[in-house]
């Protein structure tokens, strides 16, 4: 009490005015945004720019959807994007933290709709963020392109979507992939262990993979799963445990920093000796591993992105732009962002809409589409034209003379990897994959 | 009681005004105040026990109970009812609070911040574990009805701040009279000295206890309301950060008055909105100075600017 009581009179008229002013920018603020001028194509790109998923995957497609951007608005990207803008627009990219959960980032979501007037959103990394903000973009009627979560509940919670797109495939189609590599390149293998982070990416990636296997490789005994906490850091535990079980095969869903120190611990201890490591989501440390994984070692970048892009002018065009300004290859995060961003831009251009496309012309046009993409053709294919078909690519990592490649790729039709529509993804691989073709 | 009326008739007035402001508010704002006030509703909690004596970092436990009511609520028994849901997650939420609250109410100071943190925690790690409920993915909350609405068909981001504003001001004119009643100022006598109370012939122990059990009650409605208007629940509502930041919004707004959480929380909620909105590389140190600002300053609190005034007109 005696603070208060002593405080001076300036301190109280400054603090006073300092609120005021605070808060009546706040208002200002609030006010001009809303004033826009509909010259340009306003998007919003939803990704981590900072906690643990920033650096492997956040900052990346950060990265590579500024590229394009800026490719776009000069018109220097190759055919069949080479027209400058979107629809003629120019356009224009407010990026947004996907850090604090679900609540936030609904809050954020209506913000960029609203406040910010994007007309589009683009992003979501995390499957729990995609969940939430899915159903508020169909009450928002706002299209939005889900360019990286895996979730496989999506489109299945989110019944008949208007304006929601999936860009990129699900865990699903990873974990299938990964255990059709292994039926048709290690059919021998029988002893299974898996290390997963312990939260819902982990537990479901898990659950996927094991499915699958008791349907390929039924010979094959599942011994061990280990589930430390996310960025726990150090395995050394997990990795005794592995070791006793005496793995062939250790197949592992930890992304970014997890999975390269899971590497080089279980690398330094010898794990990875005795057995061969599949890392679902290894391609992100394709460039970052220097050998410190062994040659070898199965990697898979969620479909055919980063160093599994096929060539074409525009995997090219962006591997080498994208290599020029940042000092390294694009991983997957990177070429995945490129590729919403390249969706709405196809999209864009044939809405046949006059000025700026609006939700319904823009979700019209990308609905069922194939467009050209980074990583190919893509085909809108799955859930009522709104969920990409695509390839999934398994292939072995090798560094020789300071490079590193991936060698014995084998790519698996989208067909072969992803459920067709309505199926539950689970059920579809307890049934034996019916309607698959994998030729 | 003249005094006290004068503060229910604000109370009330400003409930009104806010209401009939947010008919003229963007959408975003309408959204972003129904979070403060369910945001603020958990806060109160939080300052309930502070007056006490005792810093809760483990109110999220409750904020999540009341989120996951409302989210099972709807999809495993079908209820649609949106007070019917947050009646549910009082009565699960007092359940598990008066069972709790035998333990935590014996531990003082840094035990009971602890043991709250643990509680909160070990829902935290049940629901990561539960595939079913889709781990830390969460799930999605149904769409609800209230009375004659629809939220499927109406403005259900209008309705849900009508109805966390009715909630929070009977919650608040509640608490007014709560902290004034005799039980209410027990609580503050233990803060000073627990012994003396003891002396007195009050049981310190029941009026703790009493003491807890309401404010995890309030926080399991600011969960329910937090889960009704954004339309998803996620285990992070149970983890550790989330309780910090309600007791960083009690400290923010002081425990002088009903009214400083709700305050306070509508400023955070902007400060942090507006800054990662202005410097989506760096929010993270806009809102840490601007809050670091505000402690330093006023250090009892946002609601010692307006106690101050009093205190100089008299």
């Amino acid at each position: 009490m005696k603070t208060t009581q002593q405080r001076t009179i300036w301190q109280k008229t400054l603090l006073s005015t300092a609120t005021s002013v605070a808060l009546a920018s706040a208002g200002v603020m609030g006010l001009a945004t809303t004033a826009h001028a509909q010259d340009s194509f306003k998007v919003g790109f939803v990704t981590f720019l900072s906690g643990g998923a920033s650096g492997p995957f956040g900052v990346p497609a950060s990265q590579g959807a500024k590229l394009v951007v800026e490719a776009i608005n000069e018109g220097t990207l190759p055919a069949p994007y080479d027209s400058v803008g979107v629809n003629g627009l120019q356009l224009e990219m407010v990026e947004v933290d996907e850090a604090g959960g679900p609540t936030k980032q609904v809050e954020e979501y209506r913000n960029l709709v609203q406040r910010q007037n994007v007309n589009a959103v683009i992003g979501y990394i995390s499957s729990g963020d995609c969940l939430a903000v899915g159903p508020v973009a169909e009450e928002m009627q706002t299209f939005t392109i889900a360019f990286d979560c895996g979730t496989s509940r999506m489109f299945e919670e989110l019944e008949d979507p208007k304006y929601v797109f999936r860009t990129g495939l699900d865990a699903v189609a990873d974990n299938v992939g990964a255990a059709r590599y292994l039926a048709e390149t290690r059919p021998d293998a029988k002893r299974i262990a898996g290390i997963q982070q312990n939260y819902a990416w982990g537990q479901d990636s898990w659950q996927d993979f094991t499915l699958a296997m008791e349907q390929l490789m039924p010979e094959a005994e599942i011994v061990n799963n280990q589930t430390p906490q996310i960025f726990q850091g150090s395995y050394g535990t997990e990795i005794s445990a592995l070791q006793t079980r005496r793995p062939e095969i250790v197949h592992s869903s930890m992304w970014g920093g997890d999975m390269e120190s899971f590497v080089a611990q279980a690398n330094a201890r010898g794990l990875l000796a005795q057995a061969t490591a599949l890392l679902t989501t290894g391609e992100s440390g394709l460039h970052r591993f220097d050998g410190q994984a062994p040659n070898g070692t199965i990697l898979g970048g969620r479909g055919p992105f980063g160093g599994f892009m096929p060539e074409n002018d525009l995997s090219e065009w962006f591997s080498k732009a994208y290599e020029e300004k940042h000092g390294t290859p694009p991983s997957y995060p990177a070429s995945k962002a490129a590729q919403a961003i390249l969706a709405l831009k196809y999209a864009a251009d044939n809405s046949d809409a006059d000025g700026v496309p609006s939700s319904e012309e823009l979700a019209a046009a990308l609905k069922g589409a194939k467009f050209e993409s980074v990583s190919g053709t893509v085909n809108m294919g799955l859930a009522g034209g709104h969920q990409a078909v695509q390839p999934m690519l398994y292939g072995e990592y090798h560094f020789e003379d300071g490079q590193a490649e991936l060698r014995n790729v084998k790519s698996y039709p989208g067909d072969c990897v992803s459920a067709p529509d309505g199926y539950n993804a689970q059920e579809w691989i307890k049934e034996g994959f019916p309607g698959s073709s994998c030729d | 009681m003249m005094k006290a009326d004068r503060t229910e008739l604000s109370l009330i007035g400003v409930a009104i005004a806010v209401a009939i402001a947010a008919q003229f508010s963007p959408n975003w704002l309408v959204f972003t105040l129904t979070l403060a006030i369910s945001t603020g509703l958990v806060v109160m909690g939080v300052v309930m026990l502070m007056r006490a004596g005792l810093v809760s970092f483990g109110q999220g436990l409750f904020y999540c109970l009341g989120g996951y009511a409302v989210g099972l609520g709807g999809r495993f028994l079908g209820i649609t009812d949106a007070l019917v849901l947050i009646g549910l997650g009082v009565v699960a939420t007092v359940a598990i609070a008066m069972i709790l609250g035998l333990l935590v109410t014996r531990y003082r100071e840094i035990f009971f911040a602890m043991l709250s943190l643990a509680f909160s925690m070990i829902l935290y790690g049940i629901l990561v574990k539960s595939h079913g409920l889709g781990s830390t993915d969460g799930f999605g909350v149904v769409d609800w009805t209230l009375l004659w609405f629809d939220s499927k068909t109406g403005d259900s981001a209008n309705m849900a701040l009508m109805l966390a504003i009715a909630l929070a001001l009977l919650i608040a004119l509640f608490l007014n009279r709560y902290f004034k009643s005799s039980i209410g100022l027990a609580c503050e006598a233990i803060r000073e000295n627990e012994v003396r109370v003891e002396y007195m012939g009050i049981s310190r122990q029941q009026t703790l206890y009493i003491n807890y059990v309401i404010a995890a009650a309030i926080g399991s409605v600011g969960g329910s309301m937090t889960a009704l208007a954004a339309g998803h629940v996620d285990p992070t509502m149970a983890y550790w950060t989330i309780s910090g930041e309600f007791v960083f919004i009690a400290i923010l707004g002081g425990t002088g008055h009903v009214a400083a959480p709700f305050i306070a929380a509508l400023i955070f909620t902007l400060v942090r909105t507006y800054a990662i909105e202005l410097a989506p590389n760096a929010w993270q140190m806009i809102l840490g100075i601007v809050l670091l600002l505000i402690i330093l300053f006023l250090p009892k609190g946002i609601w010692s600017l307006f106690t101050r005034k009093k205190g100089a007109a008299s």
